[in-house]
């Protein structure tokens, strides 16, 4: 597969050095009282272009669209053919500039509007910019302001379809958008699995009045009712009944307060519940109606409780109610009655249980405050194809749910005088990601294994681990730009950014969606991309390839050697030792660094004697007596020992069989993981050596493709389109994972339509624990789909014989 | 199952011109009297008919025959067996207690001489006032003349008072020695659960409770039947037009299926479907408890009919947010008018706002955002159960022509002429009718 060709470009040029200057001069000539944190917030202005911007009642959504350069690790093969000389690395590795796009959308308070488009101003530099797309309440107000300030005309888009815009683009790019709200679990916030199809859903957009919205395509959707009674009502109704002015102080109020004094539920009209009909004596029978009766005085607090629930259950039930009417399921809130407060998001799902008696559940959404200017946005970059893409969330530049944000706490953050924002980027990808054609269930399949935000000891564990490991990373990448003097800083300045990650997750678990050892592991990249270290690993990675190549041919020789069954055996065997060389585990880099010896044979020797932990190897066997697999799609994993001596002996018997490989490796760097760009320079030098191999690339029947993924991890349900193109042309039987990111992390549930083989070495002692085994416990997972009928069904998976 | 409803009945002995001479007159007369044991006598029968009633027209009448023959002859019986005065039916709801009473006119001079002193005091008393102590108030509006029930004919009186005033109501039930007439009380409405331990102490009563929803089913049957002229049902014709808006009587021909919204402290909205298939679809707390709650601490006010007044002189347009107010006019890509409320109460999110409105203002906005939302309630509740006829009762709706217009108007608009409010004359009582119906005819 071809790499797309990325422009590349000087790091600094003069004129952006220029604006560096003007940036710290303009800077002095804001408010005093505020300062905007120059290198956190408007970030790449001078790139900038495609502004959108969506003025709420107290929130202005600014969002724009910039290319960033990063420096990505490339490597290029050396010309073999001349001459090959000891000593040589196989390939050069060399750091270049790389220009990606990415979004754009910071969130702060009306109050600082002018201030930040005076920022903005001060930075733009992109001039072919002329208008400004606008949406929201407040777009008409600031409408000349932002003319005069940015020179920009202001076009004004409807703010319903913004809406739905970027609803549409929030459920489509962001794998755990949307959550449903417990308020007593352990985690409050139930991440869901996005479907394949997001339509169709019910928008219930509670602003002041509530709108809601059936949504049943990109370009179709109908406003088919609404209600008065909303955001507005409470907060007007509630500041005239307790002189309060603020929606967040009113809230507050509410969450201190009893609504029984206020409300007359049914155990006051009948003494206890009204049993015939099912009411509990609890339940509301007439809101506020103890306030008609009674002469005494209520508290704030008390009313601000009695006129939420109202106000929650009257919109909780029209939801119900149109829900049931248009017979969908998923009703998605939002709105700033919602945004990021848990006390409605509490209400309204309790009011959502009560009405359909559990069968609707209320889901909101971690980016729901951006949904307006998201819309607007996509509205004014439609030439741009934005939809055509696929996008990802940037964990180092995004806030994560719940962060300081500006909906919340407001009286603290006035008093400390700093500038509150909220911010969320977004990385086009390279690659369209599309579904694995071979999951069983796509609408139901989950990538990780165990969800950190459920799992307190889990959580722990693995935060602990990963700020244990924090040192070595930071050590690791500046060895890996030893020519460049700067990177013993920025290094320090990712441990920062990567310490203060972890902490928040430790805080809010939620931030990013469900807290996993991917989100770990992928944060991490994401920090180390932002900090310019695009392959820390790119150096051990080289050595060890070039190690392994030398071992190739003996390895292959003595395989040969072997009879039919004992090289099967053989074979599974090297490539799990090969998998014990994995960097990205503490344990085995200890070992690794502190003996250079450690070998292939060595590594063998550390693996478990059979029966391994998860042992369905003579089903495996039994199948390979069988007809050959039409096509094995292969996930590898490390560089070095694990792909030259682990995967290619395996797959070349594969091939040898008369089945094709399609091998699927990392787009960009994570890790040790071969990187596609690797694989490729690998894969001819193996062909050189190897007949077998040399044959099948230029048959095409080893066929390398990129997953589309640069995590650690993996996730079927977010890969390369050419990908899954590939899988679909060359009917995919079989399925091989390997690894413990990638086969234990995530995927260890995975249900395929074909069959797989997930093996992976535990190299985590924890881990191992938790599974029942211990250090180097094997897991060889080999599953049949229900539907296959095979003759190796009489065997229960996972019970050696 | 139609005929389970006397006023049904009526009809279609009407149209039955081959029936048999000797049975009509009595019918006739019996019917034009409104004899409630005729009534229920085709109602105990109708249990059984209601299983074979599939049939065509001819059977059905034949078995009404038989049964009106029935009936006449258990009206001699029931004479005998009819529960002693006085006849009383009484729903406790949240707010208020809604009690009716039958004042039987047809006493006969030995009747009169046999009459306990105790009745005839509370008789003279319930029937010489309208109003009762300082809050307890006849509506002389809704009596109903020259009922004939169980055989007696006389008048039936509709009397309420505050719930909260209920200890003085069985004080007086104690001074009367109202339990020395070993009468059972019918009582319906959460009331009757919660203050039955009171009755028997404080006034030595022992009550009969019945269950709301079947107390009011019953009871609005009952009342449209029983009650001629004016008509008991009514709706507002024109109710787009406020010039041409005029309420107009409206017969009630089969009723089925109707959405029945009891508008009381809170909303209960039933689907029924005959006599006695009805269920309770949903409900809300946003009732004229609420309508009354919220005026009390928006305005100081402390009744509903100075609520009301109030908010008859208000205007809700300064209090609410109007489609017109955020988009300048109708918001035309949803098909949203101008005039529509965005948000109901939302200009008192700006303090100058807050400011700038009446005590009236508020009221009529809390009346408007209160009477809307159950109007929009009920019509996805009508959509859903697919019924177009949607009769609104509850004291919620006492001279309150305001919110009766406003729901008449929303649900005519709102369904683009689909469905339509109907509305009764008696529509706080229906409950305690039902009560007083099972006092007479025990199911």
């Amino acid at each position: 597969m071809t790499r797309l060709s990325r422009g590349t470009r000087p790091m600094f040029t003069s004129k952006m050095a220029a604006e560096c200057q003007r940036v710290d001069r303009s800077s002095h000539s804001m408010d005093k009282s505020i300062t905007l944190p120059a290198d956190e917030i408007f970030r790449n202005l001078e790139n900038a272009k495609r502004f959108a911007i969506d003025i709420g009642g107290s929130l202005t959504k600014l969002a724009y669209y910039s290319t960033v350069q990063h420096k990505v690790a490339k490597v290029r093969s050396f010309d073999h053919t001349a001459k090959e000389t000891e000593g040589e690395p196989l390939y050069e590795i060399s750091m270049q500039e790389e220009v990606t796009a990415r979004l754009h959308f910071i969130k702060f308070e009306n109050a600082y509007i002018e201030t930040c488009l005076d920022f903005i101003k001060d930075h733009l530099v992109n001039t072919e910019t002329k208008v400004i797309k606008a949406t929201g309440g407040g777009a008409h107000k600031f409408k000349d302001l932002i003319e005069k300030k940015l020179k920009l005309r202001v076009d004004k888009e409807d703010e319903m379809t913004c809406l739905i815009k970027g609803c549409n683009f929030v459920l489509r790019n962001i794998p755990h958008e949307a959550f449903v709200y417990v308020k007593h679990a352990d985690s409050e916030f139930r991440f869901q699995n996005t479907h394949p199809d997001i339509f169709p859903y019910l928008l219930i957009n509670i602003g002041s009045g509530v709108s809601i919205v059936k949504v049943e395509s990109e370009d179709k959707f109908e406003r088919v009712g609404g209600s008065s009674i909303g955001g507005g009502t409470f907060w007007g109704l509630g500041a005239l009944l307790t002189k309060t002015k603020r929606f967040d102080e009113l809230l507050q109020l509410a969450s201190k307060g009893q609504h029984t004094s206020v409300d007359m539920l049914v155990k006051d009209i009948y003494g206890g519940s009204y049993g015939s009909l099912g009411l509990t004596g609890d339940l509301i029978a007439s809101s506020f109606g103890k306030s008609a009766t009674a002469d005494n005085e209520f508290s704030k607090e008390d009313m601000a409780k009695s006129l939420l629930h109202m106000i929650s259950n009257d919109i909780g039930q029209l939801a119900c109610l149109y829900a049931r009417l248009h017979n969908l399921t998923r009703v998605y809130f939002g709105g700033f009655f919602i945004r990021g407060h848990p006390v409605t998001m509490h209400t309204i799902t309790y009011s959502i249980n009560f009405f359909t008696k559990g069968e609707v559940q209320a889901l909101f959404l971690r980016h729901e405050g951006y949904l307006g200017t998201i819309g607007a946005f996509l509205k004014g970059a439609e030439e741009d194809n934005p939809n055509q893409y696929s996008w990802g969330e940037n964990y180092a530049g995004s806030s994560g749910l719940m962060s300081v944000s500006p909906d919340l706490n407001p009286m603290q953050r006035t008093r400390s005088g700093t500038f509150p924002f909220d911010m969320l980027e977004m990385d086009r990808l390279e690659r369209q990601l599309v579904n694995l054609p071979l999951l069983q269930d796509p609408s139901s399949y989950i990538p990780d294994t165990v969800d950190l935000s459920e799992d307190a000891l889990a959580r722990e564990y693995w935060l602990y681990c990963f700020e244990e490991a924090l040192d070595g990373v930071v050590k690791r990448a500046v060895a890996s730009q030893p020519d460049l003097p700067e990177a013993a800083e920025r290094a320090e300045k990712f441990r920062h950014k990567y310490r203060h990650k972890l902490q928040t997750l430790r805080q809010q678990p939620f931030a990013y969606g469900s807290l996993t050892v991917r989100s770990l592991l992928d944060t991490r990249e994401h920090c180390l991309n932002e900090f310019n270290f695009p392959d820390p690993y790119s150096k051990i990675k080289q050595r060890e390839n070039d190690i392994a190549l030398k071992y190739f041919q003996k390895a292959i020789k003595s395989l040969e050697e072997l009879s039919w069954e004992q090289r099967q055996f053989a074979l599974v065997r090297g490539l799990l030792a090969g998998n014990v060389f994995d960097w990205g585990a503490k344990a085995v880099s200890d070992v690794l660094e502190s003996d250079p010896e450690f070998g292939f044979e060595q590594a063998k020797r550390q693996l478990e004697e059979r029966p391994w932990l998860v042992d369905a190897y003579d089903q495996w066997l039994e199948r390979l007596k069988g007809p050959p697999h039409k096509c094995a799609l292969f996930f590898v994993d490390n560089s070095g020992i694990d792909i030259i001596l682990g995967v290619f002996p395996f797959i070349r018997e594969l091939l040898c069989r008369g089945t094709e490989v399609v091998l699927a490796s990392n787009s960009s760097p994570a890790l040790n993981d071969v990187t596609n760009s690797e694989l490729q320079i690998l894969t001819q030098r193996i062909a050189a050596m190897d007949l077998v191999i040399q044959s099948a690339v230029k048959e095409d029947r080893l066929t390398l493709v990129q997953s589309g993924s640069s995590s650690p991890c993996l996730d079927l349900s977010r890969l390369d389109k050419e990908l899954a193109g590939v899988v679909r042309e060359r009917h995919t039987d079989l399925v091989v994972i390997e690894g413990m990111g990638r086969a234990i992390h995530t995927n260890y549930y995975a249900m395929l339509s074909c069959e797989s083989l997930k093996m992976a070495v535990i190299k985590n002692s924890w881990l191992a624990d938790r599974l029942g085994g211990k250090l180097f416990s094997v897991v060889f997972k080999y599953e049949v789909p229900p539907s296959h009928k095979t003759t190796t069904q009489d065997h229960v998976p996972g019970t050696p014989s | 199952m139609e005929q389970l409803n006397g006023h049904q009945g009526e009809n279609e002995s009407l149209d039955t011109e081959d029936e048999d001479e000797a049975v009509q007159p009595p019918l006739k007369q019996s019917r034009s009297k409104n004899d409630i044991c005729n009534n229920f006598r085709v109602d105990s029968c109708g249990k059984t008919e209601a299983t074979s009633t599939t049939t065509g027209g001819g059977s059905v009448i034949d078995e009404r025959r038989t049964s009106n023959s029935t009936c006449r002859q258990r009206l001699d019986s029931l004479r005998k067996n009819r529960p002693p005065f006085p006849w009383f039916g009484m729903d406790i709801g949240g707010t208020l207690v809604k009690l009716v009473y039958f004042e039987p006119k047809d006493i006969t001079a030995e009747e009169e001489q046999e009459e306990v002193e105790n009745l005839k005091s509370i008789r003279r008393y319930l029937t010489s006032n309208t109003a009762y102590g300082k809050t307890g108030i006849r509506d002389v509006h809704l009596e109903l003349k020259d009922l004939t029930l169980c055989g007696r004919t006389g008048n039936l009186h509709f009397i309420r008072f505050p719930t909260q005033d209920l200890p003085a109501f069985l004080q007086m039930a104690r001074n009367k020695h109202f339990s020395s007439l070993h009468t059972t009380l019918c009582a319906t409405g959460g009331g009757a659960y919660k203050f039955e331990s009171d009755f028997r102490q404080m006034a030595d009563l022992q009550l009969l409770k019945l269950d709301e929803l079947d107390c009011l089913i019953s009871g609005v049957l009952y009342i449209d039947s029983a009650v001629s002229s004016p008509s008991e049902c009514y709706y507002y014709e024109n109710p787009t037009d406020p010039e041409h808006c005029v309420q107009k009587p409206f017969t009630l021909e089969n009723p089925y299926p109707l959405l029945l919204v009891n508008i009381g402290s809170g909303v209960s909205i039933l689907a029924v479907y005959s006599k006695n298939n009805y269920k309770r679809v949903t409900g809300t707390s946003l009732g004229g408890g609420t309508f009354l709650g919220l005026c009390c601490l928006l305005t100081g006010c402390s009744s509903f009919e100075e609520a009301l007044q109030m908010a008859s002189q208000g205007e809700s347009t300064r209090v609410d947010k109007l489609v017109r107010d955020i988009y300048g006019g109708d918001y035309e890509r949803f098909g949203l008018p101008g005039w529509a409320v965005a948000s109901s109460f939302g200009n008192m999110m700006c303090k100058e706002k807050r400011e700038s409105i009446s005590k009236e203002d508020l009221a009529r906005a809390t009346l408007v955002s209160i009477t809307n939302n159950i109007g929009s309630i009920t019509r996805m509740v009508a959509l859903n159960e697919n019924i177009e006829r949607v009769v609104f009762v509850g004291n919620f709706l006492r001279v309150n022509t305001l919110s009766m217009k406003l729901l008449s108007y929303a649900m005519d608009y709102w369904s683009h002429g689909q469905l339509k409010a109907l509305f009764l004359r008696h529509e706080g009582y229906f409950g305690a009718v039902g009560a007083l119906l099972e006092l007479l005819n025990p199911s």
